[in-house]
């Protein structure tokens, strides 16, 4: 998988001398992730294939500045993820909500709703009326904190790649995922505390 | 419930994402798994928050790049389409 290209400096030399070969294969196996995570970013996949055809177009024409202190792979989410956050950001009824609320306020981590929703049976927390709750539930997040719990939670990036990919420092992450999955928590309670029977 | 309790809670839950990543030393997860145990609320929400990230990370999975969003790609880069359009 990943561990070909990302750590033979052979591939990466492939890459940087704009081998078609090297560079298809780079397109044919990271392109899927590449367009999940634009689909989460943008929402919609008219977006999210602009974002991965800018993606990729935008690695080909910048692989030879690319000086391999990353994955391939990472170099290529954050190239995403900015494309995603421009694309974000030229919508109009999104400019204002772009990293709101960056800095935290303590009280923010603080849950408001305490109800134990562990307990519901699988069919009810994998049912098609709750992905789609938890997917706008991601949407609702602000852009900056949903890329780091994207990219730290959903793609598995570690702390310090997540870190890298977005440009940011580990604790500034740690906040933004923090805010992000707490915020999470509180819209799926919302969602699944009513299903919770009575008796439980 | 007690003024001191309430401080503990709080910063019970302040650490609660690093101690879901392994990210705390010992002595941190020590003193939050002691909390845990005595505070049904918090354990409510740290369940909740781990049921939570589960959810999100299965949400989407399935998701694949459609086929002709792939031919266009690869039209876009100039590369030859490849054995998935065969």
């Amino acid at each position: 998988m990943n561990q070909q290209i990302d750590h033979n400096p052979t591939d990466l030399e492939a890459l940087q001398r704009r081998d078609k070969q090297a560079f298809t294969q780079l397109v044919d196996r990271e392109s899927e992730r590449i367009y999940r995570l634009a689909l989460k970013m943008v929402g919609n996949i008219q977006d999210a294939e602009d974002v991965l055809q800018e993606t990729f177009i935008k690695a080909y024409d910048n692989i030879k500045g690319f000086e391999g202190r990353s994955k391939v792979s990472t170099w290529l989410y954050r190239i995403a993820v900015n494309e995603s956050l421009m694309l974000l950001r030229k919508r109009k009824d999104n400019i204002t909500s772009i990293d709101a609320g960056a800095e935290t306020d303590q009280g923010e981590f603080l849950p408001k709703q305490i109800v134990d929703w562990c307990c519901l049976p699988e069919k009810e927390l994998m049912s098609s009326e709750a992905s789609e709750f938890i997917s706008n539930a991601m949407r609702k997040l602000s852009d900056s904190n949903r890329a780091a719990f994207l990219l730290r939670d959903v793609e598995g990036l570690s702390t310090r790649e997540a870190a890298e990919t977005l440009a940011i420092s580990e604790s500034a992450l740690k906040i933004r995922l923090m805010r992000a999955r707490m915020q999470l928590r509180e819209e799926l309670t919302t969602f699944f505390a009513d299903k919770v029977p009575k008796e439980l | 419930m007690s003024h001191q309790h309430e401080t503990q809670c709080q910063h019970i839950l302040e650490n609660l994402s690093a101690y879901l990543d392994g990210e705390l030393d010992a002595t941190c997860c020590e003193e939050i798994e002691t909390h845990l145990q005595s505070c049904r609320d918090c354990q409510i929400v740290a369940g909740t928050l781990k049921e939570t990230i589960h959810l999100c990370q299965a949400e989407g999975r399935d998701v694949r790049l459609p086929r002709a969003a792939r031919t266009r790609l690869f039209d876009r880069l100039g590369l030859d389409n490849g054995r998935k359009d065969e």
